[in-house]
């Protein structure tokens, strides 16, 4: 039998992965949010497909991994970065070889996108964007003129983003199923837009977030959450808020492995699908 | 006293960020963070300053959408951008060069926010330490954002000039061209001429960058570096190597 925080089912990681079909659009969050690592080596152990990933609003070695993994089917973010720890080489080479679609964007129109998804309405303006590259190859963005202006004012419109999940990593969850995520405020963005949230978090814990106002503010609500994972170090070997920081020669040891389709297939070998070396 | 080629670049930030009531600094930017923590130090309280990956030194707590819902409402006044390609008009391209886009020669991360803050932020600093032929090209394969065209668009905000390891040009709105204003101690205008793809304007006479005042460098020297270190603990390793062994 599932075990379940109120109404919010607890899985193992390979059963919460379990839940994603081939083709899912899932939003994923940057490095400074919690990326949830271990899930993303668990949907690649499943060997999904054709995934629509959108970055909320980049997104760093989760996105190189699932590139690498032949997961994808579109990315849609404005941009891809290792940071310090060097080039997404696979991520590059998946990009050249037409391996997924992409859809360049600009943060603050995925993140109005993805609000425009959590209000239910069918799209949002955004300032900026005209005269763009962005914007011609976005034939899904459409340019009207601003009807409460007197003056020809050209604004741009983004349709919502409606994922079928978020899919994040937090410190820890209630008993009730409830996700503490602080100030991580697009994670609940995210969880607004999309249909469900699959959350891992680092443990839960037997307490009641929405007890008092101090901690309900910074908790994503039970409401939005399909399915949860216990995964200690669940965001390594990205860092998780201040709570750990990136492994660094680890994230090394990935840049010089990932430069060849052959040593990333060995490191997946080594750390993704013998789940013992990573968990 | 002497001083290095980032503490030039530093220091000249803070001098174009002066007046400012908000500054931002967005991913990878080291040099200028240290720059706005400079003229935030030298501004006697007036200026606050948000520098991305920090946490002593980033007040946002609404989530990734706050410091561009900030530049929308016209509060931030000033921001960084880069570019692996910019050019004379001001395009600058984050994204990829040669071959058909997006199957670039050449990937690069990604447009991050420049497609909206370059639109809405009004001191907007074009900051790319190399300065060469590659760079600084006649016209960008792509255009991450559009330098300002006057066409109507809404654009309270836009560069107010580029600098680069060899000098800082600024840029003319209504001329849509950079103009040498001053070339860095040690270097000459030949430099830029021969290093520069696109055609600026250049006055008879062009300046030297103002060096920085011993005092000024003291500053950046030990709070400053002290304060950047958080977020930059390398750059501070490689740059001021003395407070860095001192800390340790």
């Amino acid at each position: 039998m599932t075990r379940e925080l109120g109404q919010v089912p607890v899985h193992g990681l390979d059963q919460l992965a379990a839940q994603i079909p081939n083709g899912a659009k899932i939003a994923v969050p940057p490095d400074y949010s919690g990326v949830a690592m271990a899930l993303t080596r668990a949907m690649i152990r499943r060997g999904l497909r054709d995934l629509h990933v959108v970055c909320v609003p980049v997104s760093g070695l989760q996105v190189e991994m699932l590139a690498g993994a032949g997961c994808l089917g579109t990315v849609e973010t404005s941009a891809i970065t290792l940071g310090e720890y060097g080039t997404a080489y696979r991520f590059q080479a998946a990009l050249k070889a037409k391996q997924f679609r992409m859809m360049d964007a600009t943060c603050p129109a995925v993140h109005a996108a993805i609000q425009a998804g959590g209000k239910g309405i069918p799209f949002m303006p955004l300032r900026g964007l005209l005269g763009t590259d962005l914007l011609k190859n976005r034939p899904d963005w459409t340019v009207i003129d601003n009807p409460f202006s007197k003056d020809e004012d050209p604004v741009v419109l983004l349709p919502a983003i409606r994922p079928d999940f978020a899919i994040f990593h937090a410190p820890f969850a209630d008993r009730n199923g409830n996700v503490f995520i602080g100030r991580r405020r697009e994670l609940v963005a995210m969880a607004h837009a999309s249909t469900q949230s699959l959350v891992t978090v680092e443990e839960i814990r037997d307490v009641d977030l929405l007890a008092s106002e101090e901690s309900a503010a910074g908790t994503l609500t039970a409401a939005y959450i399909g399915g949860i994972a216990e995964a200690p170090r669940g965001a390594w070997p990205i860092k998780l808020w201040d709570i750990y920081d990136y492994d660094e020669p680890h994230l090394k040891l990935y840049g010089e492995m990932a430069r060849t389709s052959e040593g990333f297939a060995r490191y997946c070998d080594q750390f993704v699908q013998d789940q013992k070396a990573a968990e | 006293m002497s001083f290095s080629r980032q503490e030039l670049l530093i220091t000249t930030i803070a001098r174009l960020l002066q007046g400012c009531r908000l500054v931002a600094t967005g991913a990878s930017s080291p040099i200028p963070g240290a720059g706005a923590l400079l003229a935030r130090a030298q501004s006697n309280g007036k200026m606050r300053v948000n520098v991305l990956g920090s946490v002593r030194n980033d007040f946002l707590c609404d989530g990734g959408v706050e410091l561009f819902d900030l530049a929308g409402q016209g509060r931030l006044d000033a921001f960084f951008l880069g570019g692996g390609q910019i050019d004379g008009e001001a395009n600058i391209n984050l994204v990829g060069a040669g071959g058909e886009y997006p199957q670039t020669n050449v990937r690069w991360p990604g447009s991050f926010g420049s497609g909206y803050l370059y639109y809405l932020v009004p001191r907007v600093i074009l900051f790319r330490e190399e300065h060469s032929r590659r760079v600084l090209v006649p016209k960008v394969d792509f255009i991450s954002s559009a330098g300002p065209k006057n066409d109507g668009t809404y654009r309270p905000g836009g560069p107010i000039g580029l600098l680069t390891n060899l000098c800082w040009f600024a840029f003319d709105r209504d001329k849509r061209r950079f103009r040498l204003d001053s070339v860095h101690p040690g270097h000459t205008v030949e430099e830029v001429r021969d290093n520069t793809g696109f055609d600026f304007d250049c006055p008879d006479s062009v300046p030297a960058t103002a060096s920085p005042d011993a005092a000024t460098l003291t500053l950046l020297r030990t709070r400053i570096a002290a304060e950047i270190a958080e977020t930059y603990p390398r750059f501070v390793a490689q740059v001021f190597p003395d407070l860095a062994a001192a800390g340790e």
